[in-house]
């Protein structure tokens, strides 16, 4: 055998074999971490939510600017007794590292946010990571979304639409309060179209 | 040379960070906290041992001008083996790593290992040339990750001693310059105690 016959041969059976135990414990592994994913996002869903026991998930495409689709999907939390408490949905913006995604609860009146919890950062560590401290979330609880979300530096917030940035860190703050913004308006389009309730598919996973 | 002695070259006299400077950049890039020096150096110690033993394994039948892209194979195989383990597994400390998981395929100590040792010797002595290397790797990490942590979030392990009102963090130490702050007085420390050694004994 030729030496080009014998270096091919070598890096095919050195790839397939490869690939095929990967594809074999990929698939082995493959309900684990699809559980863990769906396991962060029902526990995200729960802390922005208070009181929900249960959630049922509406999914809608809209398109985008682009010409492209994006599909939304919100989280109808409920309690113990079958009632709305509010809704969750995923907002995501450029920070100032990389993309913020965040986990935001709205309140049953659309009038305002029942929390907020970060999912993904990856923010200066020690300055714009504080982003996910409750000192910082905790602000997004009961806070006006309309007409929109501001936010001031280093003194207490007045209005009830703001909250106060973090010192050093105001990019990141601005970059999480813009995503709610835009992701608000969206759902809140969405919830309007749909109304309550309609069309709203049950998930599953959601005890 | 004896097995122990080989095992013992990784730790120490041809350490990977410390002697070889070969894997730099998961050493600067992760060990801002002592807990995900220690996942990124065991979890590199996992894909070392195996594509080491299985580099020398097929040593003789893998034709030399195709050495390296089957190195790489091998490897990379290992390194998304070991990122499906975290995943599943250890979801935190999968995040916490982040892209620096799949990286792993391009640390050179890894790379050098397979190249420099594994290629050339029968399998127990490049296992044992892997677990030295492996292991060696992992103190300097966790070493670097410690003092990172104690200095940039007064904790170690997760565990904080040192609360933000008794002690202000130095934010540095677990940003990018003070990884570079850190390994470079380690290494250099490191040095001059060598050679203050070396010295002495002449």
């Amino acid at each position: 055998m030729n030496l080009s016959a014998r270096m091919i041969i070598t890096l095919t059976v050195t790839a397939l074999v490869v690939g095929g135990i990967l594809t074999v414990f990929y698939k082995s592994v493959e309900p684990r971490i699809e559980h863990n994913r769906l396991e962060e996002e029902k526990k995200a869903i729960f802390a922005v939510l208070d009181g929900a026991s249960a959630y049922d998930t509406i999914s809608k495409d809209i398109a985008l600017a682009s010409g492209k689709k994006r599909t939304v999907r919100i989280f109808k939390g409920k309690d113990a007794n079958g009632n709305i408490v509010g809704y969750a949905f995923v907002a995501n913006g450029p920070g100032f590292a990389g993309i913020i995604s965040m986990m935001v609860g709205l309140n049953v009146d659309k009038e305002s946010l029942a929390g907020m919890k970060v999912l993904d950062q990856v923010e200066t560590p020690g300055l714009g990571n504080k982003i996910v401290e409750n000192k910082f979330t905790d602000q997004f609880k009961g806070l006006k979304i309309k007409p929109k979300i501001g936010y001031v530096k280093l003194k207490k917030p007045e209005q009830p639409t703001d909250i106060q940035a973090i010192t050093g860190a105001t990019i990141s703050s601005v970059a999480v309060i813009n995503a709610i913004n835009n992701e608000v308006n969206v759902v809140l389009g969405i919830l309007a179209e749909e109304g309550d309730g309609a069309a709203a598919v049950k998930a599953p996973e959601g005890k | 040379m004896s097995l122990s002695k080989i095992f013992k070259t990784g730790l120490w006299n041809n350490n990977a960070v410390i002697k070889l400077l070969l894997g730099m950049c998961p050493t600067l890039a992760v060990t801002n906290s002592a807990i995900n020096g220690l996942a990124m150096g065991l979890a590199s110690t996992f894909v070392v041992l195996c594509s080491s033993s299985f580099v020398s394994v097929i040593r003789r039948i893998v034709p030399g001008g195709v050495r390296i892209p089957t190195y790489i194979v091998i490897i990379a195989g290992f390194v998304t083996l070991a990122d499906f383990f975290l995943r599943a597994f250890f979801p935190a400390i999968s995040k916490a790593l982040g892209p620096y998981v799949p990286l792993i395929v391009v640390n050179c100590m890894i790379m050098g290992r397979a190249e420099a040792f594994a290629s050339k010797n029968p399998i127990l002595p490049s296992f044992v040339d892997a677990a030295g290397m492996g292991i060696g790797f992992t103190w300097v990490l966790v070493v670097l990750g410690s003092v990172r942590e104690v200095l940039g979030n007064g904790s170690i392990f997760n565990f904080v001693f040192a609360p933000e009102s008794v002690y202000t963090p130095w934010i540095i130490m677990i940003l990018p310059a003070g990884a570079f702050i850190s390994l470079g007085l380690m290494i250099g420390l490191i040095n001059y105690f060598s050679m203050r050694k070396a010295r002495a004994a002449q």
